[in-house]
């Protein structure tokens, strides 16, 4: 019972986590369509962002959390405006390449920048556990941390999709790109907000994780951007709730199969529930279903 | 049709020639043993990249896991010859059905998800299918098989590459392949011509499956070593890179786009640091100025239609 709770709690840990990535896979690809297989790489470089303000400036946790977020917002629509708007009218193929193309190129790039060897990130979080009902399962300040801050973003994010004039005009584009344009909503715009908006989430989850975990390398981002992307289409790709749910079950699940003896199958763990649900519902667990026409 | 109309002969005299050749350079000591492995590396991505093609290229069915029936192959090969003691054309012939076989199981669940819900799925077995070569205490784990014995020689490669192209191209001009090609086509048209589409999807998808396997076995019986690592999702990228790059739908383009990547990726090798940075810089300049490809006909559906990235949801 007590591993459970412990468990339970570094679940949602980790789960919240894979959603805030999954958040930015899943607006990205609800309003052009592509996989952004870079996105995993500016969590990479929002976790450096974070480790350079806070070991070389000495920034405060949140401070930092801001600045890297910022940083990411920026990182993402010039990645947009450099490389995906000249594909925007390509193949999905010839996008998706793309996006492979600029994920290389960000891991590269940056490993010959700050080398390939793993940084210890500062300690910047007091390191109190406290013990939950009495029993020895603890709760790490760090974990609380974690959960309250992406609860709040993800809360931001609600607020921003329904009730802004951007949020109306992004879901306005996931729907129906002519009629939106029709409507005199700015595409490119629209589409700069949505990559703003999922970097800095991205970001965000990367000085998490750095504080959490305390080691950043260049290739971080590879297994836990493919894992949020998995969690995405569980849930339904395109559907922001479906990311959040997704990323806690995914979360969860990778836990729960780890702590009962399973910890060198979790990956494919993963995998397998993927494919079982897109084998039972090919648009995710709460994706619309859409009819094909002719 | 004639069988040995001009046209085939002179095909037929060009390949046995450029055979002819190739070895005579191999034996003099011409062609030396740092070159051979470029070549034999070439040989495997020209197998790899025009099986894919059958797949991806000529039936639409967008696959990201093609480096997993490579990795099958080659764990089928090296059983067989290094474990089993058996002969290479056992080895390549267990290869082929081996991975023939894992493309039918995975081909029947997965091909029912079209587009890039198909990617991800094909993506995922991939992935699983690594997970367990890394766990598995028999095949080495993740420390890998060794001691392969090293049967892929000039021979062996050439005449695999030609048949596989060969067979293909012969494929894709058949009944059955004008089915696959009007799937890739537009698949509901098809389905409403009376194409059965899930027969001939899982028919391309093994048949892509049965070469990569083969090129699985040469890669295993040359390099001595198999590692499940080495077949991961870069590697299916980089097969499918070969096969966009060269253009969709063309086996010539295939051929073209592996033998020029591989010659880049050896230029690339002098500068280590930057080589990954350099690559996708290339990447990304051929997928903006280029993104039909070396040979790509622009009559194919995949290209003439704009704006297919926005386009509603199901679309390839």
């Amino acid at each position: 019972m007590e591993q459970l709770t412990q468990q339970f709690v570094n679940g949602v840990s980790l789960g919240s986590i894979y959603a805030l990535i999954a958040l930015g896979y899943t607006m990205v690809y609800g309003i052009i369509k592509l996989i952004n297989f870079a996105h995993g790489d500016i969590y990479m470089i929002g976790a450096y962002i974070g480790f350079a303000l806070t070991s070389f400036l000495h920034v405060g946790f949140f401070p930092a959390l801001i600045i890297s977020m910022l940083l990411c917002a920026l990182l993402g629509v010039l990645i947009e405006k450099v490389a995906y708007k000249p594909v925007r009218n390509s193949t999905r193929i010839a996008a998706l390449i793309t996006a492979i193309s600029v994920s290389l190129f960000l891991e590269y790039g940056m490993m010959y920048f700050v080398k390939a060897e793993t940084r210890t990130f500062p300690e910047l979080l007091p390191n109190k556990q406290i013990s939950i009902l009495n029993t020895s399962a603890v709760l790490d300040i760090k974990n609380i941390y974690i959960i309250f801050v992406t609860i709040s973003l993800m809360l931001v994010l609600q607020y921003t999709i329904y009730k802004t004039k951007v949020g109306k005009s992004m879901r306005a584009v996931s729907l129906d790109r002519d009629a939106a344009q029709l409507m005199g909503i700015d595409m490119n715009k629209t589409i700069s907000y949505t990559f703003a908006i999922g970097s800095a989430l991205a970001g965000a989850a990367g000085v998490l994780v750095g504080t959490y975990y305390n080691s950043i390398n260049p290739l971080m981002g590879v297994v836990p951007g493919l894992k949020a992307f998995v969690a995405a289409v569980i849930g339904g790709i395109g559907v922001i709730p479906g990311a959040v749910l997704g990323g806690f079950f995914l979360g969860m699940t990778e836990t729960m199969v780890s702590a009962f003896g399973g910890s060198l199958y979790k990956d494919a763990v993963a995998f397998a529930i993927l494919i079982l649900v897109l084998l039972a519902k090919p648009n995710g667990l709460l994706g619309r279903n859409i009819k094909e026409k002719v | 049709m004639k069988l040995f109309n001009k046209k085939n002969t002179l095909s037929m005299l060009a390949v046995l020639g450029v055979y002819a050749i190739a070895g005579l350079l191999i034996n003099t000591g011409f062609i030396d043993s740092y070159i051979f492995l470029n070549i034999v590396l070439i040989g495997i991505n020209i197998i790899l990249a025009v099986s894919l093609n059958l797949i991806t290229g000529f039936t639409g069915q967008f696959s990201l896991g093609h480096a997993a029936f490579m990795s099958i192959g080659a764990y089928a090969a090296g059983i067989l010859t290094a474990k089993l003691d058996q002969p290479f054309w056992v080895g390549i012939a267990g290869a082929a059905l081996f991975a023939a076989f894992a493309g039918i199981v995975i081909g029947i669940p997965t091909l029912r998800l079209k587009g890039d819900y198909l990617a991800i799925a094909t993506l995922g077995f991939a992935e699983i299918v690594k997970i367990i070569g890394l766990n598995t205490e028999y095949i080495g784990g993740a420390t890998g098989l060794n001691d392969i014995p090293r049967y892929t020689t000039w021979t062996w490669l050439y005449f695999c590459v030609a048949a596989t192209v060969l067979l293909i191209s012969n494929f894709i001009k058949s009944y059955k392949g004008r089915a696959c090609i009007a799937i890739g086509e537009d698949e509901i048209a098809a389905e409403a011509m009376g194409v059965n589409t899930t027969y001939y999807k899982v028919l391309a998808f093994t048949l892509g499956a049965f070469f990569a396997g083969i090129a699985g076995a040469l890669y295993a019986n040359y390099f001595y070593f198999l590692k499940p690592d080495s077949f991961g999702f870069m590697k299916s990228i980089d097969i499918l890179v070969i096969v966009v790059f060269g253009g969709m739908g063309s086996i010539k383009g295939s051929i073209i786009g592996a033998i020029l990547l591989s010659v880049i990726s050896l230029f690339l090798q002098g500068i280590p640091e930057l080589r990954m940075v350099v690559y996708s810089l290339i990447l990304f300049l051929i997928m903006v100025y280029r993104p039909q490809g070396i040979m790509g006909k622009s009559s194919l559906k995949f290209f003439r239609k704009r704006g297919v990235l926005y386009a509603n949801h199901q679309g390839k």
